[in-house]
């Protein structure tokens, strides 16, 4: 995005445009308005709203409106100075307990904290006391007030910059804690920091005010916004205008505070326009060539099926990107297919619309699309939803977050036997004990009660295994299960996953990049890339037959067990290199 | 029903690599203590600790005012016999370490000293006012918790499901501005609807019950509305999960997906923000008891605060310190029970 | 002499020691492979040999020279091991143009350099590892991932080590990609005579560039020879497993 569209946008326009008014207020204001309103006219006092007093006249008979405008400049002179006094002891505090050494940091971090658990107001009501009941008292105080809570937020931006490699590899180097300060914390966390800055303004000016209306902030003859909403709070039967006047400007001003902030988080290509963007993207897809795949399977006994099938998603900016273009895709009873391909290949995004699960952002056509008889184009009946997730599997690829941690294995396992087969709790327990026996995991009754977080990355695959155990399967898709994990737990995973396969007959779909791998475990590989299908290969031929130039040249670029380590590596020359990489691959 | 045929058995030994803060855990636990011990007594280690910085800066109130604080209470225009004698009550005249000890003491005891303004027992100005505020407290905090729970929720469903963008981003822009519209202007706001304009409900006093409606409903909205935005954030980097892929694989109605499996996991994040907001209801109630002249601990904290009157000020700090460091306590107790993993992560 | 000299080496986070009394040598001009799974402490080892986490015993010695503790003599030691890390994405500054963090890692060599110096270096650095050198003033945003690794190499460059670490430095690559990287980093220290210390968790890959591997596991040194005798005829069971769960392509894997 050029920096004129990130001008060009809404927020940003509202907040330069209202930050203007208000400096004119601050700077042109009581120049302007402040005879008005000072002039006192007691022949014309507590008036409601007219054409001379818009928003009517108080005690003495002044203009509220006038006060009002004149008000600006004590109002945001005194927000601006309390956010200074802020910031500025945030970032010294914040930045200093960054560099500091473990068990000192560890006891100023719990110092911050045990401030930051008391609300804002009651710790500017406490140094109010110290400092008296005065508009500078009360900046003072709010501005201490406000310290802990922004030190706080600049200690954690600044050590998540410090966690990352560019920092370890610039103390490599030799540069100091005060060098890795200014050249690489303070740069990268300037824009959240502007973020909550202008955001601390807009509280600071909320605060201000509440304090002038409690009669602890700017105290007559001088008056602030707070001061005539307090004011105007007595006489709200005669007058309202008189509280709401004040009251109005004060959101106003803090809306443009917070609307600064939002542009300056803008920046970062967030917020309304992103959305907006993406609801206005219209639809054009482009044309692609279908991929010629000779079926290998004779219809009946097709477990799955999908073809023509496309997948475009809108763009950021308002376009649309196709990610897969026209993959046709047949799965026989039994059968061991794995889709190879690179990152941007769109053999995830195939998997998933053959099970049916993409989300809504996902714009699909399809020729057909069936999972056995079932016609999978159309909206799913409850007995279809009951005959899918019996007999469709799914293992994703980090075990991590694939299942729930707030549940227990045995609730996670127990569901579909429950909901779609109709067992019992009991024996949809022992249903549950069964699978996670069946894919090896030993004392199965006590580890249906854990939870996911006390199973290591190899028990929770072989858990997710034991999960599509639990239904009928038909059909497992695996969608790159074993990348996240050690070589020597993958193959144990995989050993489960053949196990389960040759016991229940299920046909596998295993999505993988790991081209050895596919052609190791399945009976026949097909290869992708940008959304297209390359090649369909029966497994234990690969090297054989492998006819496109891609697929050898993927095969070639392999370094194996037996490949030749005095050679340079075979690479994959840029016109055949995936679009999606953007690679440049030198001579 | 047919039976489906039993899985065969096979034993595997699993000899994956364990992670290091696993086997070191499993190190910890067997030196003794468990982990949900441990996390109490730190819990309540940094709780006394937090009281004890609170009542020093409590204790240090009256040394921090610069010049003397006597005369910054009573004014210039103050007798010296007054002064002297308002030196005696506060007890400036003995040795600070004295003062000190008679400062704990006396919290211990129930003794929080001697209002100098309204010459009466600052307990008991407290005891008889921490009732109504509590109850304005607690009231908000029930109808913001229980509106924007299901508002949350249902907010989340309504922006993920792609159509109807016009009245999720209508939502958005009201959540925002009610949030940053602060209480007291929406009391103010209200009092001129309600009161002023439609004359239904009265725009001051305390003691029947149509007095608590506008106190309550404009302490309750702004956090309402947080709360409302928190939650449909959280809901919907639930719904985006790859365990919630996995729960619609598995083809559950949507109901159960989003009660069993989506609710339990943005439980953490609102009962974090839960406890957050009803501590800071405690200090909006000074402000919104101001507007409505509600005889709460608001109140009296803002003319104390106003006259100098240490001994209330102090009191009246300790109070609404022990409430907020009690709700953090219990929302990080519960928070403990009921989230499977915490008793691995650091209380 | 060894260019890289562990000895007996045990690193302890918290009461966990991650790795324990692991010795290993590099030899100068050629490239030990150091391979095992998550939790065998690989990574540990090259943070150490940087200084970035402190050892609790044991010895590191570059040209002879002790690369741990306090002290100044072990500092500039220490500044002749670079490191290459393993994702590209966060290795380096994103608000920084690739020519300065190359820049920066110049001062690792001890010398102060005049701005046209610095800048001449940089250039020269990105041609070494195939860059266009007039895209220095670019920000890291504006490369793929291979390049960008590339610049992470050029940057380890500039400090002119003798001994170079690389530490996984495909895995977050694919694997058209990969092969370049491996090749360039042969190239590169064939024409400088730098030493290396190549870990990943890929048994092929650690094949393909090493002359002699180690094998860990669980913080402890398995197993350690010449690549070729050592994948050939394995003595350790574990290793032999390692071996094992390597898929072939085109051999059907078999289970027990």
């Amino acid at each position: 995005m050029s920096v004129r569209s990130k001008l060009l946008n809404p927020t940003a326009i509202s907040a330069v445009s209202g930050s203007a008014v208000l400096v004119f207020l601050a700077v042109a204001g009581p120049a302007l308005w402040g005879s008005a309103a000072d002039t006192t006219d007691v022949s014309s006092r507590l008036l409601g709203a007219s054409l001379a007093h818009p928003f009517g006249t108080d005690e003495l008979g002044r203009d509220i409106l006038a006060r009002v405008l004149a008000a600006a400049r004590l109002t945001l002179l005194l927000t601006l100075g309390a956010t200074a006094i802020a910031v500025a002891g945030g970032i010294a505090f914040g930045l200093i307990a960054s560099i500091l050494p473990t068990h000192p940091r560890r006891w100023f971090t719990g110092l911050l904290d045990i401030l930051l658990a008391f609300p804002w107001l009651l710790m500017v009501l406490f140094f109010t006391v110290i400092w008296g009941a005065t508009a500078t008292g009360a900046m003072l105080a709010i501005g201490f007030a406000g310290i802990p809570s922004f030190a706080r937020l600049v200690y954690n931006l600044a050590s998540s910059v410090s966690g990352r490699d560019y920092v370890r590899a610039a103390r490599v180097v030799g540069v100091g804690p005060v060098g890795v300060l200014l050249r690489h914390v303070l740069p990268n966390i300037a824009n959240p920091f502007f973020v909550n800055a202008a955001a601390t303004a807009s509280v600071t000016l909320l605060s201000f005010a509440g304090l002038s209306f409690l009669g602890l902030g700017v105290q007559a003859p001088e008056y602030d916004w707070g001061r005539m909403l307090q004011e105007g709070i007595l006489r709200i039967y005669v007058n309202p205008l008189a509280a709401i006047g004040p009251g109005i400007a004060i959101v106003l001003a803090g809306l443009v505070f917070t609307l600064l902030s939002e542009a300056v988080a803008g920046v970062r290509g967030q917020g309304w326009r992103a959305t907006a963007a993406r609801a206005a993207g219209g639809l054009t897809l482009t044309s692609g060539r279908r991929p010629v795949v000779a079926p290998t399977v004779p219809a009946e006994d097709v477990v799955a099926e999908i073809t023509g099938l496309r997948i475009a998603f809108a763009t950021p900016e308002g376009g649309v990107v196709e990610r897969v273009r026209g993959v046709d895709l047949r799965i026989g009873r039994g059968e061991v297919v794995g889709i190879v391909g690179e990152s941007g290949s769109g053999k995830s995004l195939t998997a998933m619309a053959l099970a049916g699960l993409l989300g809504a952002d996902a714009r699909v056509t399809v020729a057909t699309h069936r999972f056995g008889d079932l016609d999978m184009s159309r909206p799913p009946t409850a007995a279809d939803r009951a005959r899918l997730g019996v007999e469709l599997g799914m293992i994703f690829q980090d075990p991590l977050t694939s299942l729930n941690p707030a549940l227990t294995i045995g609730r996670q396992l127990t569901e579909v036997p429950e909901v779609h087969m109709g067992m019992r709790p009991a024996e949809a327990r022992a249903r549950a004990a069964d699978a996670l026996a069946s894919v090896g995991i030993p004392n199965a009754a006590t580890r249906l009660r854990q939870y996911p977080h006390e199973f290591s990355g190899g028990m929770r695959q072989r858990a997710m295994i034991g999960m599509a155990l639990t239904g009928r399967p038909r059909l497992i898709i695996a969608d790159e299960p074993t990348t996240a994990l050690d070589v020597t737990v993958q193959r144990q995973v995989m050993g489960v996953l053949r196990r389960a396969q040759e016991e229940t007959g299920a046909a596998i779909v295993f999505i993988s990049h790991d081209i050895a791998l596919v052609s190791a475990f399945c009976d026949r590989v097909i290869v992708m890339k940008d959304g297209r299908m390359v090649e369909s290969l029966s497994a234990d031929r690969i090297r054989e037959d492998a006819s496109h130039p891609y697929t050898k040249a993927l095969i070639a670029c392999l370094p194996d067990m037996n490949s030749d380590r005095t050679l340079p590596l075979p690479v994959i020359p840029p016109e055949l290199a995936p679009e999606a990489l953007e690679e440049e691959v030198p001579a | 029903m047919t039976t489906t045929p039993p899985l065969a058995t096979a034993e595997v030994v699993d000899t994956s690599t364990a992670t290091l803060a696993a086997r070191a855990e499993e190190r910890r636990l067997r030196r003794g203590l468990s982990p949900r011990t441990a996390f109490l007594l730190r819990r309540l280690g940094r709780l006394v600790i937090s009281l004890a910085v609170v009542v020093v800066a409590s204790f240090l109130l009256m040394y921090l005012v610069p010049g003397d604080p006597v005369r910054a209470a009573l004014g210039q225009s103050a007798t010296p016999q007054l002064v002297e004698a308002t030196r005696a009550q506060l007890g400036l005249d003995r040795p600070m370490w004295e003062q000190f000890l008679r400062f704990v003491g006396g919290l211990f005891t129930g003794d929080l000293g001697t209002s100098v303004r309204l010459q009466r027992p600052v307990a008991d100005v407290i005891a008889q006012r921490f009732p109504t505020t509590l109850l304005l407290a607690v009231l908000a905090f029930v109808i913001a918790v229980v509106g924007a729970l299901p508002a949350g929720i249902g907010a989340a469903v309504l922006a993920r499901g792609g159509r109807r963008r016009g009245l999720s981003v209508a939502l958005s822009a009201v959540l925002g501005i009610l949030i940053a519209v602060p209480s007291f202007l929406v009391a103010v706001g209200l009092i001129s609807l309600f009161a002023v304009q439609l004359g239904w409900l009265p725009a001051a006093g305390w003691g029947k019950p149509a007095d608590a409606v506008l106190p309550v409903i404009a302490l309750a909205i702004g956090p309402m509305a947080y709360l409302v935005r928190i939650v449909q954030v959280e809901m919907l980097a639930v719904l985006d999960t790859t365990y919630m892929t996995t729960a619609r694989a598995k083809r559950l109605p949507r109901r159960l997906i989003h009660l069993r499996h989506a609710l339990p996991n943005i439980v953490t994040a609102s009962l974090t923000v839960g406890g957050l907001i009803l501590a800071g209801l405690t200090a909006a109630t000074v402000l919104i008891e101001t507007v409505f002249a509600i005889p709460g601990l608001g109140t009296i904290m803002v003319s104390s605060v106003g006259a100098k009157d240490y001994p209330m000020v102090q009191g009246v700090v300790i109070v609404y310190a022990l409430i907020v460091l009690g709700v953090n306590l219990v929302v990080d107790v519960v928070l403990a029970t009921i989230d499977p993993r915490s008793s691995i992560t650091e209380g | 002499m060894n260019a890289l000299e562990i000895e007996d080496l045990t690193v302890a986070y918290g009461r966990t020691r991650v790795v324990e009394s692991v010795s290993l040598q590099v030899p100068k001009g050629r490239t030990v492979g150091l391979v095992g799974e998550s939790g065998s402490g690989k990574s540990t080892i090259a943070a150490a040999a940087v200084g970035l986490v402190r050892p609790e015993s044991g010895s590191i010695r570059i040209d002879g020279a002790e690369a741990t503790g306090p002290g100044r003599a072990a500092r500039q030691a220490r500044r002749r091991m670079q490191l290459v890390f393993q994702d590209p994405y966060s290795a380096l500054d994103p608000l920084m143009p690739v020519g300065d963090s190359i820049a920066e890692a110049l001062r690792a060599t001890g010398r102060r350099w005049t701005g046209a110096e610095r800048v001449a270096r940089v250039r020269e650095l990105l041609a070494l590892v195939h860059l266009d050198p007039e895209r220095a003033g670019e920000r890291p945003a504006a490369f793929s991932g291979g390049q960008r690794q590339r610049i992470t190499i050029a940057r380890a460059l500039a400090g002119e080590p003798s001994v170079l670490i690389a530490d996984e430095v495909t895995s977050a690559l694919d694997v058209s990609v990969q092969g370049a990287i491996l090749n360039l980093l042969r190239e590169v220290q064939r024409e400088l005579g730098l030493s290396m210390l190549f870990i990943s968790h890929n048994l092929a890959v650690v094949r393909y560039i090493s002359d002699e591997v180690c094998v860990m596991r669980h913080g402890r040194l398995v197993e350690s020879g010449p690549t070729e005798a050592l994948l050939a005829r394995p003595a350790d069971p574990y290793t032999r497993d390692l071996l094992d769960a390597v898929p072939v392509l085109g051999e059907r894997m078999q289970f027990a």
